[in-house]
């Protein structure tokens, strides 16, 4: 239920301020700790929808760069800004080097800025399973804008688009041609096109090619993407880019489009949600089943093949209920 | 959301390995850092030239269980306990700190004897640091 009502005490912390408090709940919520429960659902009626901008795009583009910039900007314009910065963990150890804090800049006294790096931990599309909870703690808290790096492996940021308000694709030249930024599906999730390190030989071709892309394409949303060149060392073009930025939030609430993408994005996360549980109780149920090991003997001895052994398992499982 | 289901609890390390100082040479703290990921830690990585108040704000955004220090420059006697008393202040003391780089034994002592809980001189093997930043992470808990 979410319910108005006293804060639990680390809720009210985070509203104050406390940006340690924030930091544990984040952390909560990563390691599926229990505590975060109350804490996000105190705090969901709190949330404003804040711009929660994904930059996303292939290792090495300038995301971690260009987020360093667009902080910088956003601070001097007197807005809070709050960062995700997600990448990979290794599927062998399940460890991981979080190195996007590497670009960051900020002087340490500034407290309107909150930068958070984070393991995907196994999950799929570029971003990790606590990623869209994370950014509501951001919101919660009070900070204007929410920065979303994804992993940057380029072929399957796709979960930002269960994320982020606005979607920032960012590219270089001579990538290894634009057919390649088709082809991993980036351009269905781009709101805005950044073609960065345009001080590098090739930046004009990468645009136009992009601008062809964009001339081709058909834009159900009635949103068409914008192309912008930058480059962070020496600045150039992020005001561009942040316009462009706010002109797509401005057409979600001109358009209808804010509340339909959350609608979706919600539907979205519930259902997830309820797989998640659903998912974990069967598999724990199935793990403790003894037919499993009875079940496995079999597969091991050819006479029943894995998946009639998965029939039998979820039938019983079934019944069991 | 993703595909994956979501793992019901798991909670990897989470270490900070910070470079404070002015030398620019960071390949024995990467030799560490990647040590220690390949161990199952989550390792926030932050680059060259710290200052104390980067790190000490570093380490509580991204709410870690350990700090790892690395110099080589020689003035970590400066540095170190700086760091350490800025935790103090932000009530992050238990957050325990080591250190790695060129440090005499004199200074190591005195370090320690200020709350760097472990020091790691340059010959110290990978699977030392390792098993210790572990012994140290768990002791917090
Ligand atoms: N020439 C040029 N180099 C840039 C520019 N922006 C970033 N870089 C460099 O590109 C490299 C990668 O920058 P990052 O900001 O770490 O890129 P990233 O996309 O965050 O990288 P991952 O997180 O590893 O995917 C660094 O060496 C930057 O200095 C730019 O505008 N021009
Ligand atoms: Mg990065």
């Amino acid at each position: 239920m979410t319910r108005p009502g006293p804060l639990p005490s680390a809720a009210r912390a985070i509203v104050k301020g406390d940006r340690r408090a924030l930091a544990r709940a984040i952390t909560a919520i990563e390691n599926g700790d229990p505590a975060a429960d109350p804490v996000l659902r105190a705090l969901y009626p709190r949330t404003r929808g804040v711009p929660v901008v994904g930059i996303a795009g292939p290792l090495g583009v300038g995301k971690s760069s260009l987020i360093n910039a667009l902080v910088a900007k956003l601070r001097t314009e007197g807005r809070t800004v709050a960062v995700v910065a997600v990448d990979p963990s290794s599927p062998f150890s399940g460890g991981s080097v979080l190195g996007d804090r590497i670009r960051f800049e900020r002087s340490a006294d500034d407290t309107g800025v909150f930068f958070r790096s984070m393991a995907s931990r196994g999950a799929a599309g570029g971003l990790a399973a606590a990623t869209l909870e994370a950014t509501r703690l951001l919101d919660a808290a009070g900070f204007d804008v929410v920065l979303v790096e994804t992993v940057g492996s380029g072929q399957v940021d796709v979960a930002i688009r269960e994320v982020a308000t606005t979607r920032v694709v960012v590219v270089v030249p001579h990538l290894g041609d634009e057919v390649q930024t088709l082809k991993a599906g980036l351009f269905e999730i781009a709101d805005v096109f950044c073609v960065n390190k345009v001080d590098l030989p090739g930046a004009d071709l990468a645009r136009r090619d992009l601008d062809d892309l964009v001339a081709l394409g058909s834009w159900p949303g009635g949103w068409t993407p914008v192309v912008v060149g930058t480059s962070t060392a020496p600045p150039s073009g992020l005001d561009d880019l942040w316009a462009a930025v706010e002109a797509h939030e401005r057409h979600l609430d001109a358009s209808g489009g804010r509340a339909a993408d959350e609608r979706r994005r919600l539907s979205g996360e519930i259902v997830g949600l309820v797989r998640d549980r659903v998912g974990r109780d069967l598999i724990d149920r199935l793990e403790r089943d003894p037919e499993l090991r009875r079940l496995l003997d079999r597969v091991v001895a050819r006479s029943l093949d894995p998946r009639a052994a998965a029939d039998r398992l979820l039938a019983s499982s079934r019944r069991s209920r | 959301m993703g595909v994956t289901t979501r793992p019901r609890r798991t909670s990897p390390i989470r270490v900070l390995i910070a470079k404070p100082g002015l030398d620019g040479h960071d390949r024995g703290a990467k030799v560490v850092a990647r040590a220690l990921r390949d161990a199952g830690m989550e390792v926030i990585y932050t680059g060259l030239r710290q200052s104390p108040e980067e790190i000490v704000r570093a380490a509580l955004e991204e709410d870690v269980d350990l700090i790892g220090l690395s110099i080589l420059s020689g003035a970590h006697m400066a540095l170190f306990p700086r760091v350490l008393a800025l935790l103090k202040r932000q009530r992050a003391a238990s957050v325990p700190v080591f250190a790695g780089g060129i440090i005499p034994d004199e200074d190591a002592k005195r370090l320690k004897r200020a709350g760097i809980r472990a020091i790691f001189g340059p010959g110290t093997s990978l699977g030392e640091i390792v098993s210790t930043a572990e012994k140290l992470a768990r002791s917090r808990a």
